[in-house]
């Protein structure tokens, strides 16, 4: 009887209850999972798919237009792999960096005391959070096309920038034997750089006196790499480009399929932006400015050393948030062409090798890793930016 | 959407071990309609009109099998495929067959788990530009930026035979032929490239099609077919003996209009049905060749009613005319 009693306890009790339920979730998800695993391992081997990864190495045999690293179609799939994964990088990195400009001006135009620029600011919000961003690629993609002159009717610029349907062409530099000097005394002036900014502030610290440091940057991260090039005799020469046949050569070549992407990518996230900025700077106590003006700081001085760092608490979050769907956004490229990670191997490869799930499953890894990398990025700064000892 | 639809496709792979286990024909037979999986749209091969109907040769081939099996030419189910969904939708068994101006190759035939059943045009690739370009030789394009479908044999065709003739090209690639085409009228590229067919197709379709040069030089074969499962046999010969029925038809000379025709001649009489046994071992009514003939026609009619010299699209029967006739048509004997 007693026994009995202890069991219905053990049976009735609220942890073995809760610990039983997610046993049994576990176990059918797991086994979700597994039958669905093996289906697939059933089906392939039914329909004599071929599978592994040996196709990674064989030739690709196909031509991708835009690469940043050397790729013909003697290479391999794998190299078609790098290709479209460096494409996606640039991508994502060229859209971050407009979006957070245009976010950073949009976002503070919010807020403006002008009523125009307010509105306006508003209105580019309303106006490109609102249409998908697909429509908006494709939109911008048929815009250039159908706008844009002929190769030879092209816009040109002083001879040497030239605007066409087939992109924008721009002069290149080529270093020659000796830039490297340029560079190591542009990082050595970045680095004295440094040293002479903790020189000031001690002497700042210390004195009270301020030392306006800007001439010194200026001279150090920029003259002295200018005075190094020509003391050297000019190391670098430009390539420009130039019309041969039925295309412009030589150059740097932004297509088109690029441009549409990163700007089409790069608006339509800055709305975001814009709008975790001014929610930042809105968060921040009216007390706040009231005391920096009542201490005789000035407008920029304000917003500088008040109203920003605690702005930035409230809106970085958000804002990184923004900067991974942009990354992820960047697969809709395949609409238009643009040879990134989706478009080149997860889809021209896919359909040249077939193999379904060995090259979604890479596709899909590659973009959580980049997901992945940036929340951790995100977490990193979230701790160093948050309210310290309390 | 791209990712989406490959998504449910590895998904539909990963969940559907049951429906590979069932023939495709009693599938067929149960749904009451063949999934056909065709092309998002190209005169002549496949495309839907106003109304919603679809036709084209290759079109003609769903229906021939939808009349063999079901005996209603009408009971097709189209799936308009991009050329980068196609393998994936059969593989998974969203539809029952593929018959979207699909080259056969070894790669295809071999490594996809997928069987060709035959050719229903001979085709080859080839070069279009704008007239106005003054090109008459595709070896002049060196240079030129040449528009191409993702995901295509003839993306592999024309970087094979720009090595070997050491010609440089950018090439501008697109997910669908409506976007290709669109990129070549915008200008994006100097030369579009596909196979022959479609270039004839596109040009008919084109505003002015005078303006469009297709150039002489074809640089690859492409046998164009309808596509299959492995694994189906049965499924298999159904198909292939549609398509070999449409030819054979056209050998004996039976069109839609005479099928009820009784003659003296035993092939003749044994492709309608008439006599003999063979459609036993296909697993099919008696009267399974005289439906696709009735309702669909002959190798001829189909070719002449889509893109015959009398439609705007103007292709001669060339390599695609019969055997006898100097072509390189040929259907295996009903016997």
């Amino acid at each position: 009887m007693k026994q009995d009693k202890t069991l219905l306890s053990f049976l009735n009790n609220n942890e073995t209850r809760a610990i039983a339920f997610q046993v049994i979730t576990l176990l059918i998800i797991a086994f979700v999972i597994y039958s669905g695993i093996s289906n697939l391992m059933f089906n392939i081997e039914a329909r004599e798919i071929h599978t592994g990864f040996a196709f990674l190495s064989n030739r690709a045999g196909f031509d991708i237009n835009e690469s940043m690293i050397t790729y013909t179609p003697e290479h391999s799939n794998l190299q078609v792999f790098y290709v479209g994964l460096i494409n996606t990088l640039v991508v994502a990195v060229v859209g971050i960096i407009f979006a957070t400009i245009i976010g950073l001006m949009i976002g503070i135009a919010r807020l403006s005391n002008n009523w125009l620029i307010s509105k306006l600011a508003g209105g580019y919000i309303e106006l490109f959070r609102n249409i998908p961003i697909l429509i908006q690629i494709l939109f911008w993609y048929n815009i250039a096309l159908l706008t844009l002159p002929s190769p030879r009717g092209s816009f040109g610029f002083f001879d040497s920038i030239f605007i066409n349907k087939r992109g924008i062409y721009v002069p290149e530099p080529v270093s020659e034997p000796g830039f490297v000097w340029v560079l190591i005394a542009f990082v050595l002036g970045i680095v004295l750089t440094v040293f002479m900014r903790r020189h000031f502030r001690q002497k700042h610290d210390k004195t009270g006196v301020h030392t306006n440091t800007l001439g010194y940057t200026a001279g150090l991260i920029f003259g002295l790499p200018l005075v190094v090039f020509f003391l050297l005799g000019s190391p670098m020469h430009l390539d420009y480009p130039s019309l041969q046949g039925f295309n412009f050569k030589g150059g740097r070549t932004f297509t088109p399929e690029f441009l549409a992407l990163t700007f089409a990518l790069s608006v339509y996230t800055a709305t975001y932006i814009a709008e975790a900025i001014r929610s930042g700077i809105e968060a921040v106590n009216k007390g706040q400015k009231e005391a920096a003006a009542a201490l005789g700081l000035t407008q920029t001085q304000s917003l500088k050393l008040i109203v920003l760092p605690q702005a930035l608490r409230v809106a970085i979050p958000p804002t990184i948030n923004q900067y991974l769907n942009l990354t992820k956004n960047s697969s809709l490229a395949t609409a238009i062409g643009y040879p990134e990670l989706m478009s080149a191997f997860g889809g021209t490869v896919l359909n040249q090798v077939g193999q379904a799930v060995e090259i979604l499953g890479m596709t899909m890894a590659v973009y959580l890793v980049i997901s992945l990398c940036i929340s951790l990025l995100l977490n990193v700064v979230n701790k160093k930016m948050s309210i310290k000892g309390r | 959407m791209k990712q989406l639809v490959k998504f449910s496709v590895a998904s539909v792979l990963a969940l559907s071990a049951f429906a590979v286990q069932a023939g495709t024909l009693q599938d067929v037979q149960a749904n009451g309609s063949v999934k056909c999986g065709v092309s998002k749209g190209l005169a002549g091969f496949s495309a839907a009109d106003s109304s919603g109907t679809w036709t084209g040769i290759d079109v003609d081939v769903c229906r021939a099998v939808a009349a063999a099996t079901l005996g209603d030419a009408t009971a097709v189910t189209f799936v308009p495929l991009t050329a980068k969904e196609r393998f994936t939708a059969l593989q998974s068994g969203e539809i029952d067959m593929l018959s979207r101006n699909t080259t056969w190759t070894i790669t295809r035939d071999a490594s996809l788990g997928l069987n060709f059943a035959g050719v229903n045009y001979y085709d080859g690739q080839g070069f279009m530009v704008k007239s106005s370009l003054g090109v008459d030789s595709a070896m002049d394009l060196g240079g030129a930026a040449v528009c191409i479908q993702a995901g295509t044999t003839t993306e592999l065709n024309l970087a094979d035979w720009a090595k070997s003739n050491g010609i440089v090209y950018t090439s501008v690639v697109s997910d669908t032929n409506a976007q290709t085409l669109s990129n070549y009228d915008a200008g994006r590229c100097d030369v579009l490239t596909t196979d022959a067919s479609g270039l004839y197709s596109m040009r008919a379709a084109s505003n002015d099609p005078s303006e469009h040069v297709v150039l002489p030089e074809i640089i690859s074969k492409e046998p164009l077919g309808p596509v299959v499962r492995q694994g189906d046999d049965q499924w298999f010969n159904i198909v292939r003996w549609s398509l070999n029925a449409m030819i054979t038809a056209e050998e004996i000379g039976v069109t839609s209009a005479t099928v009820d025709v009784v003659s003296n001649n035993p092939e003749r009489e044994r492709l309608m049905g008439r006599s003999g046994n063979t459609h036993e071992y296909v697993g099919l009514s008696s009267d399974w060749t005289y439906n696709i003939i009735a309702q669909v026609g002959n190798y001829a009619e189909s070719f002449e009613r889509n893109i015959g010299l009398n439609t705007p699209i103007g292709i001669a029967r060339g390599v695609n005319a019969l055997w006898t006739n100097g072509g390189i048509l040929y259907s295996a004997p009903f016997r």
